[in-house]
């Protein structure tokens, strides 16, 4: 266009119009398309997000999945499972012997911000609900061996069940530890990941210890 | 969208920029713009979106009561300059002010409270290790007042680990508990010892003119805790009671001549450093001692730690059986002790 190449306006005449942004055809589609799909659609995308989690701390690799689309729903299903299978562990009913609901539910949740904050205060990168997302999903290891326990508690609960006990606990806890601290100690800088791993590593041994001590009525 | 008037709205501000730079006394009936907010960095602060956004409202109010025909001129070219931005503009500033600021406030309330405690937790693995070490040993010179390190993340973790043994030790002996948890019951006592004894020596210290600030006598008190967690991890595993009167004496003794030198060096005066130092001691020796007690069911009395290296060791009824990890434990523990 050399033509407006020495256009000048004159400061006297006023410039008049109208500004109207085009509004894209794509926007009312794109809010409209998650919330016209059928429902089981946004449950089995929000279903497929957790399983695809579950995976990762299953087979600990450095990926980011898991820090990236944090979500809470993994967590607390895995939270509320273990608190009912140990609930009623208990030798006397009268005696509050056992850990309750409750106990269990408090120590796993506060437990995972006490880890969150103190990891933060010494100079961590990772946010507070991704922290916590990743801790909620490594408790996935120590529910397997609750549940494990509980059949092996169903078959007798002499020596030999200890001892089977002892070994698969001992190994969901050290799976837990490796798989939450490939994902957390990475945004610590590198000379102070132990001081982030001993917490976990207290955590873990708390829940371990009260699945392995765990004795059905 | 209204009509935007970029022509003499733009020359109105520049003109009415010079009108109140060079003669103030033209601002009139209408309120006169300070047209050093008006540069081209003030819509990017929401500070001066909230002034003109409250000069705006202004403006209004004064518009609506009476358009006189003297302020005409200023108003033409104040429309000019509202113009400009428009209506749409201003509410669009409007409502990003208040979402900023309420943004802004809640986002400092909550980092400002984590900021607090950064610097406390700025160590090293291996100063925390070196601290470790250090708390079970005296120091020498009391003349000199002491270093202490203003850490906090070496006593909160003592603590937590202190909590992990309780419940270890809680499980394995027959506590009964009535009311409340285990876990509340673990981690009120170690919480209360650490916050309560620290605030009361902190008390005792400013009575007694000894100089130590709040997060040192946190820290001081936290890693004495050290010698805590090892005797009571010994023994709650071996349940012998004169294995655990040696480690009370020693180990506890070792942690409180610490605690103890390190206070003695920064109070002056006898009466004073007795004070202080008679209760720390108290009181840090006694926990020790009420934590193995309280804990346990005492099933037979004391006297058995009097017998001869003979007698069975202290048989506990457990509610809970690791029986092969006792059962082992207590045999070579028996086993040693009677070789020696």
């Amino acid at each position: 266009f050399p033509g407006l190449a020495d256009v000048s306006i004159s400061q006297d005449i006023p410039v008049e119009g109208e500004i109207t942004v085009p509004v894209g055809s794509q926007s009312p589609d794109d809010d409209y398309s998650t919330l016209d799909e059928p429902v089981k659609d946004t449950i089995m995308r929000d279903l497929k997000a957790v399983g695809k989690k579950f995976v990762h701390v299953m087979y600990p690799r450095k990926s980011s999945a898991l820090l990236r689309d944090w979500d809470l729903w993994g967590p607390l299903v895995l939270c509320v499972s273990l608190a009912l299978m140990l609930q009623g562990g208990s030798a006397d009913s009268k005696d509050d012997g056992g850990p309750q609901f409750a106990e269990v539910f408090v120590i796993i949740w506060f437990g995972a911000v006490v880890i969150t904050l103190n990891s933060k205060l010494l100079g961590g990168t990772i946010s507070f609900f991704q922290s916590l997302c990743v801790l909620g999903y490594c408790v996935m290891p120590l529910t397997v061996a609750m549940l494990v326990c509980r059949l092996v508690l169903l078959a007798g609960a002499g020596t030999a069940s200890f001892i089977v006990r002892l070994i698969v606990v001992g190994a969901m806890f050290a799976w837990s530890t490796l798989a939450s601290t490939a994902f957390l100690a990475d945004s610590q800088p590198p000379n102070r990941k132990a001081l982030v791993v001993y917490p976990i590593f207290l955590f873990y041994f708390v829940i371990s210890w009260m699945i392995l001590t765990f004795t059905p009525q | 969208v209204g009509p935007g008037r970029a022509g003499p709205g733009a020359v109105g501000l520049g003109r009415a920029g010079a009108d109140t730079v060079s003669a103030p006394a033209q601002g009139g009936g209408s309120a006169v713009i300070d047209m050093e907010n008006m540069d081209d960095t003030s819509g990017s602060s929401f500070e001066d979106m909230g002034e003109m956004h409250q000069r705006m409202k202004e403006e209004e109010e004064e518009e609506a009561e009476g358009e006189a025909g003297a302020g005409e001129e200023e108003d033409g070219e104040f429309l000019g300059m509202k113009g400009l931005r428009g209506q749409l503009g201003r509410q669009v500033a409007d409502q990003m002010w208040q979402v900023g600021k309420r943004q802004a406030s809640r986002a400092f309330s909550l980092y400002a409270n984590i900021d607090i405690l950064r610097p406390y937790f700025d160590v090293e693995p291996v100063q925390v290790r070196a601290r470790l070490l250090e708390s079970m040993i005296p120091v020498k010179m009391i003349n000199f007042p002491q270093k202490i390190a203003g850490e906090l993340y070496g006593p909160l973790m003592l603590v937590f680990t202190l909590v992990a043994i309780l419940l270890h030790g809680m499980k394995t002996s027959d506590t009964i508990i009535r009311e409340g948890t285990l876990m509340g019951t673990a981690i009120g006592t170690c919480f209360g010892y650490w916050l309560g004894v620290s605030s009361f020596m902190y008390f005792l210290a400013y009575l007694c003119n000894a100089q130590i600030t709040m997060v040192q006598m946190l820290s001081l008190l936290g890693y004495g805790l050290f010698g805590h967690c090892i005797t009571l991890l010994v023994t709650y595993n071996i349940h012998f009671h004169s294995l655990f009167y040696i480690f009370w004496l020693v180990v506890g003794g070792l942690s409180t001549l610490r605690m103890v030198a390190v206070l003695v060096s920064r109070t002056v005066g006898h009466t004073q450093r007795l004070i202080l130092c008679g209760t720390l001691a108290a009181l840090h020796m006694l926990f020790l001692l009420y934590l193995h007690f309280a804990y346990h069911k005492v099933v037979e009395g004391i006297l058995d730690t009097l017998e001869g290296p003979n007698m069975p060791p202290f048989q506990r009824v457990a509610r809970d059986i690791p029986v092969v990890s006792n059962a082992v434990l207590n045999t070579t523990a028996k086993t040693i002790a009677l070789t020696l």
